[in-house]
Formats: structure tokens, sequence, C-alpha cells
């Protein structure tokens, strides 16, 4: 490959690091420019709801790589500097610095946004939003002991920031529109249980509470539910979903339907533009449909997709989506991404938070949730895969052998 | 295996019925935490703990000669502890492995 040949990141998180550090693996020895309007190298989410919101972590320990890999690696990192748009002619990226940028081949690892309230009184002080590192650095500041925090949404993110403020002894109501937390992540027997578990956590969970409005002097001081209790708050952290960063590449004309459109190798309706993580709306063979993922492991792995190809090798990314969320001492992980099931089969013990629940449609495995028992998740994703159809009965016995159950199928 | 003898030291950690084919088994030296796999009859031995975070790799997914972290699904090669797939960036130690009988032998490097 020619060495004048430059590769363009968009975007400085966990995908640009791993596609950076793919494309120095193939060998290719050209220009790696990552562009990033934060002040951090790239750097892993999952840990800012977490570890680094309870204060057991600090910032550095999420960087994907040591700030010294990119100088070895000859990766130029150009932080707090924004990419305004492409000309996709001249090949060239103008940066908010004034400057422009040429690349041969570009990557879009954009990521996501937050969706924001747009109530009367959302743009008082201390109404939060969790996305960053300075979000969780500033939210695990306010998290004093007795401080109170209201959580608005009953999502991944708000469940595991009111699980951190309570590891803080702040005193927590989780504001959660619908009439379960969780529901657009697990099945409503799950989401029940994680309810409870909160409860039990001294958590104030209040479901089908639409919130109206805020009130408060120089900060915010209330939350407004309409005809519902209000709830009093010292610092309120909303967690109500994300958005794909897509305008860069439409405004570029480059194709988008909820988040930008790409095939199975990350690479855009543009030859030399390529997208990975949050931001891509990309096929899944093993799903049949395309999908948009906000996950770690689709940030890591798209990307490295994605990378390989722009070095000319081609490898169709397909995996079972998988997630995790980690509240109190309680590690949930999820495979598949099942829209819609008959049977929900519990293996294990729910009152022991231990457990796996799996989801059959037509009496095949379309997903599963670990509860505390992560060695379930690899078997269940090969049943997902294999689109198996397994025996509910057997499934549910903690005394059939997954891994002989799995086995059995292949005869 | 003389040149290993001279420079390890050997630890009895199980018998060889105790290791069941993608079972990996949990055992400890000292301090030093390892996961002993039984790959078609033969024996491999790597650290319990994975080079990226805290997780054992005895809790983790074995199929045929790989084993799949539980946390990240990082991927080693047992009788190598080669990264196969990140986010592991390291190789995970691997410790020689012998049967004396019906005992599995673990060595440990001698300081």
């Amino acid at each position: 490959m020619a060495t004048d040949d430059r590769f363009v990141i968009i975007g400085a998180g966990q995908a640009a690091g791993r596609a950076a550090e793919a494309m120095r693996g193939q060998g290719f020895d050209g220009g790696v420019v990552i562009i990033g309007d934060e002040a951090y190298p790239p750097y892993e989410r999952p840990p800012l709801s977490k570890q680094v919101l309870i204060g057991d972590d600090e910032p550095p320990s999420t960087y994907v790589h040591d700030p010294s890999y990119y100088e070895e690696n000859n990766i130029e990192l150009r932080l707090g500097v924004r990419a305004e748009a492409i000309d996709r002619t001249a090949k060239s990226i103008s940066l908010s610095d004034g400057s422009a940028l040429p690349y041969s081949k570009l990557l879009l690892a954009t990521g996501s946004q937050l969706r924001r309230l747009s109530l009367p009184g959302s743009d008082l002080a201390e109404i939060r939003y969790l996305r960053g590192i300075d979000d969780s650095l500033a939210i695990r500041e306010r998290m004093a002991p007795g401080a109170k925090v209201a959580v608005v949404g009953g999502g991944y993110i708000g469940l595991e920031v009111a699980a951190a403020a309570r590891k803080r002894d702040c005193q927590v109501t989780v504001i959660e529109m619908l009439d379960q937390v969780l529901s657009r992540a697990v099945a409503p027997e799950v989401g029940t249980i994680f309810e409870a578990m909160h409860r039990d956590h001294g958590v104030d969970i209040r479901t089908s509470t639409p919130v109206t409005g805020f009130e408060g002097d120089s900060q915010v001081r209330r939350v407004l539910c309409g005809d519902a209790e209000a709830v009093d708050a010292d610092v309120v952290v909303v967690g109500i979903g994300i958005l794909p960063n897509d305008e860069l590449a439409s405004a570029a004309g480059l194709a988008t339907d909820n988040g930008i459109i790409v095939d199975e190798h990350g690479q855009t309706d543009d030859k030399d533009i390529y997208a990975a993580g949050d931001v891509t709306n990309h096929p899944n063979a093993i799903l049949g449909r395309r999908v948009r993922l906000e996950s770690w492991q689709n940030a890591q792995n798209q990307a490295i997709t994605a990378a390989k190809a722009m070095c000319g090798l081609e490898e169709p990314y397909t995996q079972v989506p998988w997630f995790w969320s980690d509240q109190y001492d309680v590690n949930l992980q999820m495979v598949g991404l099942p829209e819609q099931w008959s049977d929900l089969v519990i293996r294990g013990d729910t009152g022991a938070l231990t457990f796996s629940a799996f989801y059959l449609d037509d009496g095949r495995v379309v997903g599963a949730n670990a509860v505390n028992s992560a060695r379930d998740i690899p078997i269940a994703r090969q049943m997902i895969q294999r689109a198996a159809k397994v025996d509910s009965t057997a499934l549910a016995d903690p005394e059939t052998s997954l891994r002989k159950l799995l086995k059995s199928l292949d005869g | 295996m003389a040149d290993t003898d001279a420079t390890a030291e050997w630890h009895r950690v199980a018998s060889v019925g105790e290791v069941e084919e993608d079972e990996p088994k949990p055992v400890r030296i000292g301090e030093t935490l390892i996961a002993l796999y039984n790959v078609g009859g033969k024996f491999y031995a790597t650290a319990d703990v994975c080079p990226h975070e805290f997780a054992l790799l005895s809790d983790g997914y074995v199929e045929d000669d790989i084993v799949e972290c539980p946390l990240h699904q990082a991927r080693f090669h047992i009788p190598t502890g080669k990264v196969l797939d990140p986010p592991a960036e390291d190789d995970v130690p691997i410790f020689p492995v012998k049967v004396e009988g019906d005992d599995i032998l673990v060595g440990i490097p001698k300081d």
C-alpha cells in the first residue's frame, strides 16, 4: 500500500481506537488520523455509568489504549477539534479550526448524541445527562452522601446511575414513563425482578409517571410529574436514550436512515467512506434484518471489520448482538435482539438473582438474559446463531448441562 | 521435559478424571490462579485471570482448543496462550503440564 495514503477517522471513541489499531494490525503504513471533539483519547463508555460513577475507577482506566500507544504506532490524535463538513469530490474534511484535511479513505465513527428533554424548566442547572467522561465526573461530584438524586428514565443508564447513587449513599428516585423499568430491553418478567431489586436497595421507583417539567431557583429543586407527586432533587440525571450522529454523513449526501447506511463490511454508498459503531444502520445476517446497535461489542468489532475492509481484507460483520449491565452486585448479560417471543424459559433461581431467561419463538432460541450467570451466554449465543429448536423443559432444568443440550442439537 | 524440570517446580493440582473436556477447572498454586483444560484428552494450563480485565477463564467457554473470556469475549488459544480476539491485547501466560499416573501436575517457574 502506498505510504502517502491517509486514512482519517472522524470520532475518537472506542470504535476509532479499535479501528486505528486494526489498520496498523493489517500492516497499513500510511497516515492514520483520528479527529475528536473531546479532550480525551479514545475511551470506552460502559464504566462511566458504573465503576467511574461509583468512584471505584478513574477515567484513564476507560482508555482503549494508553495515550503513548498512538505515538508509538504513528497514529495522529487531533483532539478538541470537530469535523464540520466532508467534501467527497475533493476528498477533504473541513475542521472547526479552519483547516482542511485530505483523506484517501474515511471512517465515520461519530457515535451517538443524547436525547434531551424539552420541557418547562428543563434548562435549569443540575439537570444532567451522562454521555462522556466529564459528565460522569460532574455527576459523581454531586452524588454526596444524602444528596437527593432524581433519575429520569428507567433504562440501563438510569438504573446504573441509581445503583451508583445508592452505593454513594444518596437518596434515589427513578421516574419512568412506562409501567415498568427496562421495558425496551428485557421481558416484563425480567424487568419486574430488576425493579424489585432496586426497591430492595432503597430506590424509590415510580413507574407510569411522566415527567412534565422542573422547578428550581439557581438550580433544579423539583421534578414535576403531572398529577403525580413531585420529586425533590439536588441533581437530576436524565437517561432517555441516544440518537445517531449521522448529520455529517447526510449533509455530505451519504445515505442515512436511523444511522448511516452501510453494508456488511461497513462501507457506505461512497466506496471510499466507511462507518462503524453506534452510528451505523447495518445488516445482520443472523437476525435477518438491519439494526443499529448501541453497544460496546459493536463499537469494537464493527470498527475492526471496517478497518480491515479499508485495508483490502473483506470479512463480513456478523455477530449475535451482546450487551451487559452491572447494577449493585448483579451482572446482567443479554444476547440476541428478540423482537417477539412466545415463551420465556427461566433457568435457575430468580429469588437468588442467579438465573438465565431464554426467549423462545416457535421453539427456537431468539434471545437470552443471564443474571449472574455469564457462563450461559456463549451457549445461548450459539443456540441463537443456529436458530436452534430447544426442548424448553430441558432448558429450564438446571440439572441439564446447557453444553450437552447444545451438543445434542448437532446430532 | 528435562529442561522444564530444571526450571519449574511441579505441583499436583488435580486427578485426570476431575478435568472434563470443555469444562476448565480452576486450581490454585500458592497465589497463582490457574485454569486447567482437557483438550481431546491432553491437558493444558493457563493463568486463570484474563489479561484484559479481571475475569476467570475457567468460567469461560471452551470450544476445541480455544477459550473465550466470560466478561468481554476475548479468545485465547489454549495450548499457546496466544490472544486471538480483542479486547485483550496480551497473550495469557501458560504453564507446563504433565501427567503422572492419575495425577495432573503443573509447573511453576522457579524464581
